[in-house]
């Protein structure tokens, strides 16, 4: 379980989180919408314990991220945004770097590294270095090792951003095959992956939560049924008050 | 502890996969043995000993140490791997030690490939192998203070030819700490202790009594403090920069 409250991030003058509370439990996925700087990435960089918060609580799994950061980041596996990694590594290298750090030993680590290799269909590129590698790929190996370690709670700053319809379709499908005894917060753009993927839906508009519903509510406050059209109209009337 | 050797490991494979070891080890093995044989005059001395060699080693030691240190925490800013480090399960301190002892180690790789330098001088005539060996501890420890101050720098900025710049500067401070031109620079306004305290700071001082041979406690102690304080400072600093 994943408990926020009253999070807040100021960044001098600027305030990028506001007053922000939330808790996502177990088999939920939560998506987390907002125009660009609304504060999406800045609340993940937090959960994850990247950023300490200017005040306010976060417990990930009943440990404060701020108190207990080692306990707490071993529960997470991280996506951060533009899905980096080192460039001169190779996926099966990066993918054993990151086993050993997070404690994967031998006939396991080897079990868990070609789990994600097909999970991901990373099997023709497991030998050469990331940084020759496309766009789809990069997220990929991102992905593979955010899974890796068949984390308890799953922080995606968009899984899907560079990705081609299919590869798009099939990281959905793969999140949803593991959210079922899983936490799963990812950020997106992409109103349509809110529908097909999130049980949750939070939107932020300057740094404060504007909405707290599931996906089929947000819908239905719109006439047209569109997902733009509440976002816009939802995030339009915060950037004006 | 397990950790810091993971994080080295990693560090140390990713100078191998790149030219940058290849280029590094040529030029600097090039350079120390020009700059021996050249400069130093070292048959022109007619003496069976290796103070040509180490006499650059500082100066050598200027240019290409920044050039290793800058990549440090530059590229790892820059690239946004920086956030997925500190997110995995490990301490700052472990992250930094980790960096830090690879350059170290990957530095001291190319220092003790001048090895053949040490055979010829054995080869030619009956030098003192004690202060050849005390030499060299003494050229592996200035590295690793440039190498400290180096990573620090880098945990500042993004760009690699800033840190470089920045380091060559504060490194070219701290070796001549105790000659005129930066004592000179205090000694207007500020108080003879403070000046006094600049002086012994001066990495020149402390090397040059090493590499005569005599390895005093003192020197160690200069040298394991100047780093560990530096290695302190770069948490600090990348504690302080992460968000930017």
């Amino acid at each position: 379980m994943i408990e926020i409250e009253n999070l807040v991030k100021k960044f001098g003058p600027l305030t990028a989180v506001n007053d922000i509370s939330f808790t996502v439990e177990p088999g939920q996925v939560l998506g987390f919408l907002g125009p660009n700087g609304a504060g999406k990435s800045t609340t993940m960089k937090m959960i994850t314990g990247f950023l300490a918060p200017t005040s306010g609580t976060i417990r990930v799994c009943g440990h404060t991220v701020e108190g207990d950061s080692l306990q707490a980041k071993r529960e997470i596996g991280y996506l951060p945004e533009g899905a980096p990694s080192y460039g001169e590594m190779t996926p099966i290298q990066f993918l054993q770097f990151i086993g050993d750090v997070r404690g994967l030993k031998g006939a396991k680590r080897k079990e868990r590294i070609d789990t994600v290799i097909s999970q991901l269909h990373l099997q023709q590129v497991i030998n050469r270095p990331i940084e020759t590698l496309s766009k789809g790929f990069k997220r990929r190996v991102g992905l593979s090792q955010a899974i890796l370690h068949d984390p308890q709670v799953l922080i995606l700053d968009e899984p899907t951003d560079g990705l081609d319809p299919n590869q798009k379709y099939e990281v959905r499908e793969l999140i949803k095959g593991m959210s079922q005894d899983k936490i799963v917060v990812i950020s997106t753009h992409i109103l349509e992956e809110v529908d097909a993927v999130c049980s949750q839906a939070i939107i932020i508009a300057n740094g404060r939560v504007v909405a707290n519903e599931t996906p089929q509510e947000l819908l239905s406050r719109s006439p047209t049924g569109r997902m733009d059209d509440v976002f816009r109209e939802i995030t339009s009337a915060e950037e004006l008050s | 502890m397990k950790n810091i050797g993971i994080i080295f490991k990693r560090e140390l494979e990713s100078y191998f996969a790149t030219p940058v070891a290849y280029v590094f080890m040529v030029i600097f093995l090039v350079l120390s043995g020009a700059l021996t044989f050249h400069m130093g005059n070292f048959y022109e001395r007619g003496q069976a000993d290796l103070a040509p060699f180490f006499n650059f080693h500082p100066w050598l030691y200027l240019f290409l140490v920044p050039a290793i240190s800058m990549r440090l925490w530059a590229e790892e800013r820059k690239s946004g791997n920086i956030e997925l480090l500190l997110t995995l399960p490990i301490t700052m301190i472990e992250a930094v030690i980790g960096k830090f002892l690879a350059a170290w180690l990957f530095t001291s790789i190319a220092v003790l490939l001048t090895f053949p330098l040490w055979i010829t001088v054995n080869y030619l005539g009956d030098p003192d192998n004690g202060v050849i060996l005390a030499a060299y501890i003494g050229s592996l420890l200035m590295a690793g203070g440039f190498l400290a101050i180096g990573a620090c720098i880098s945990a500042t900025t993004k760009n690699q030819v800033i840190a470089f710049i920045i380091s060559v500067v504060i490194c070219f401070a701290f070796l001549l700490s105790g000659f005129p031109i930066v004592l000179d620079f205090f000694r207007g306004w500020a108080p003879q202790y403070i000046v006094d305290a600049i002086a012994s700071l001066s990495f020149l001082t402390h090397y040059t009594s090493i590499s005569k041979g005599v390895i005093d406690l003192r020197d160690i102690i200069y040298f394991a403090t100047l780093i560990g304080c530096w290695l302190y400072a770069n948490a600090v600093v990348i504690e302080m920069k992460k968000a930017s």
